[in-house]
């Protein structure tokens, strides 16, 4: 329960983190809207055209940032003993999760990533924090043999994963080019995908209700 | 390697899994718990859209991660109304204090 940690961050990670948004921030406006333009075109123009070729360089560039902080963050999760500093780290991890979605020309999807999982369930947690602490820095440490068995699990399965992934034939692989409108998920979620809306409805009802009766002060008889 | 494929979200996907599992495993904060699964949860998501985008050419994919963010969003809300009660109960949030079940 000491407050160990409330010294000033240090300078180079200020700096580091601050470059990481000026380059994600530079890169990311003309990149997408090069990335996402590239979808009408390809399918009439020859493989040669600059257009195209550069779309696909910088999606290419824009990957490797973004899903750079995807990696660099979620590792933050794991390697921060400080609550707080976790989820600032799940905040960068969610973000670049809903970039890559606006890069797989998923907009709609790339939006709601935004406004319920950022704008909601991130700050539900930081709720949960400020709750359930007295002071927001406590730690609890782990047992080496916990990190040890743990690392070694997750480390093999990540290997294992990786080497599956990259060796297996996917088949065709052609990116649909030009995404959907919104419109079409709005058809789907009223013709194919009925039944599930109607039960995510029904369970955010119990939802409210079952949060609301749990988290209700205790009332003397 | 300048042609970003289903491949390299599959495999930023395993790495944000395996991330969420190790957090889960090793942290003994009820809501770095839920942090874990958090993590879990995107994976899967970013998973199912690559899918949609690189495979099928269908929505089906992106559909299933809508349903993932709103079974996230209401399994956050439910996990911390238990962890506030966890906590009125046994002041502390630490996992291995709730033993009272523990014959």
């Amino acid at each position: 329960m000491e407050d160990s940690r409330q010294g000033p961050v240090p300078a180079f990670r200020l700096t580091l983190g601050a470059m990481l948004c000026a380059a994600v921030l530079v890169l990311a406006a003309p990149g997408l809207a090069l990335a996402q333009a590239d979808g009408g075109a390809t399918a009439t123009e020859t493989a040669a055209n600059p257009p195209a070729q550069a779309a696909s360089v910088w999606e290419a560039v824009l990957f490797y940032i973004v899903g750079g902080t995807v990696a660099l963050t979620a590792l933050g999760c794991v390697l921060s003993t400080n609550i707080v500093r976790m989820a600032t780290c799940l905040f960068g991890t969610l973000g670049a999760v809903a970039i890559l979605y606006f890069l797989m020309a998923a907009n709609f999807l790339g939006a709601i990533q935004l406004i319920v999982y950022v704008g909601g369930t991130l700050i539900v947690i930081i709720f949960g924090v400020m709750l359930t602490s007295k002071s927001p820095w406590v730690k609890f440490n782990p047992r080496p043999v916990e990190l040890l068995a743990g690392g070694a699990v997750c480390g093999l399965l990540f290997a294992g994963l990786a080497v599956a992934m990259w060796g297996a034939d996917w088949g065709r692989l052609t990116p649909n080019p030009d995404g959907f409108e919104v419109a079409h998920i709005g058809w789907s979620l009223l013709t194919t995908y009925l039944v599930p809306f109607e039960l995510a409805s029904v369970l955010l009802l119990a939802v409210m209700i079952g949060a609301a009766y749990l988290a209700r002060p205790e009332r003397g008889e | 390697m300048l042609t970003i494929g289903l491949t390299h979200y599959l495999i930023l996907a395993a790495f944000m899994f395996c991330c969420g599992l190790y957090v889960m495993t090793i942290k003994r904060n009820a809501v770095g718990i839920l942090i874990g699964v958090e993590l879990i949860l995107n994976a899967a998501s970013l998973n199912l859209v690559a899918f949609s985008r690189y495979k099928t050419g269908l929505l089906d994919g992106q559909i299933v991660a809508l349903f993932v963010i709103v079974l996230a969003a209401a399994e956050a809300a439910i996990a911390i109304a238990i962890f506030v009660n966890y906590y009125n109960n046994l002041a502390t949030i630490d996992v291995d204090r709730g033993d009272s079940l523990n014959g």
